[in-house]
């Protein structure tokens, strides 16, 4: 038998996922998750079209790298990578979760109350360190060297 | 095909972009701080002579496909997600569904001719 969900609507739309009131760091690296992933779609469907460029040869590509390479685009590129730094890291934390890892067992809540998002956070705050590491070595790498 | 299913592949879509996508931002974006680590294969790496280099070997080509079919596949259902939850109809929904998977495909149809073209046709490029 088929069962029929019924959508409960969405009075907040946009401005719901966006801000994260009072529910923690976790809440806002939902949004921000989100958001991140956006870009990167964006970014994504563009590349498509640029490295298929290739298809015309080498002259193709080098006249389509030569649109690119101002600094308004390479600020461009590097909010991405940033992008990709903290949706990678956050991904890894959410794939983690998701199969039960790192949240504890369930246990009786008990005052002070310690639930799986208090569990999960070390991990949380440990992968954001790894994403700042990769982000300074990717603008050294973009800027500087 | 049932949500629950949809979602695992997004989740096995993601683990798999992890690793290749992490593997071609560090050859793309830490290839200096690699050069400097003497790991890195020196030089632009946007460069047509790197770029083509790359393309016309195998596990590059693989990997490109690979990244290609997994980032489409978590990209726009993720997308569809974030769309789904502003409680559209279901007849927007069923649109959004099959432009997305259609979208999908013909783009994956189009990055996978490019790649294996410029794989077996080294002199035409």
């Amino acid at each position: 038998m088929k069962v029929e969900v019924k959508h409960r609507k969405n009075k907040l739309g946009i401005v719901g996922w966006i801000g994260g009131g009072r529910f923690g760091a976790e809440r806002y690296a939902y949004a921000l998750h989100r958001l991140t992933g956006l870009g990167i779609l964006a970014y994504f469907l563009l590349h498509i079209f640029v490295t298929g460029s290739r298809i015309g040869g080498r002259q193709s590509w080098e006249s389509a790298m030569a649109n690119f390479k101002t600094p308004l685009f390479k600020f461009g590129e590097f909010l991405v990578f940033l992008a990709f730094a903290y949706h990678a890291l956050n991904g890894l934390r959410l794939i983690i979760t998701e199969l039960g890892f790192m949240l504890g067992k369930a246990q009786r809540p008990v005052f002070p109350y310690v639930t799986s998002v208090h569990r999960q956070r070390p991990l949380f705050i440990g992968l954001m360190i790894v994403a700042a590491i990769i982000i300074i070595f990717g603008g050294a790498d973009f800027y500087f060297i | 095909m049932r949500e629950s299913t949809l979602w695992f592949w997004h989740i096995i879509a993601g683990a798999v972009i992890f690793v290749f996508l992490g593997l071609h931002m560090f050859i793309m974006h830490l290839e200096s701080i690699l050069g400097f680590l003497g790991l890195g294969y020196g030089g632009d790496v946007t460069s047509a002579q790197s770029v083509f280099m790359r393309s016309q070997q195998g596990f590059y080509m693989v990997t490109y496909i690979v990244l290609l079919g997994a980032a489409l596949y978590h990209g726009l259902y993720g997308f569809r997600n974030i769309l789904f939850e502003l409680s559209l109809s279901r007849t927007l929904e069923k649109i959004i569904n099959w432009f997305f998977a259609l979208g999908g495909l013909a783009l994956f149809i189009y990055g996978t001719y490019v790649t294996v073209f410029i794989f077996f046709n080294p002199t035409a490029v």
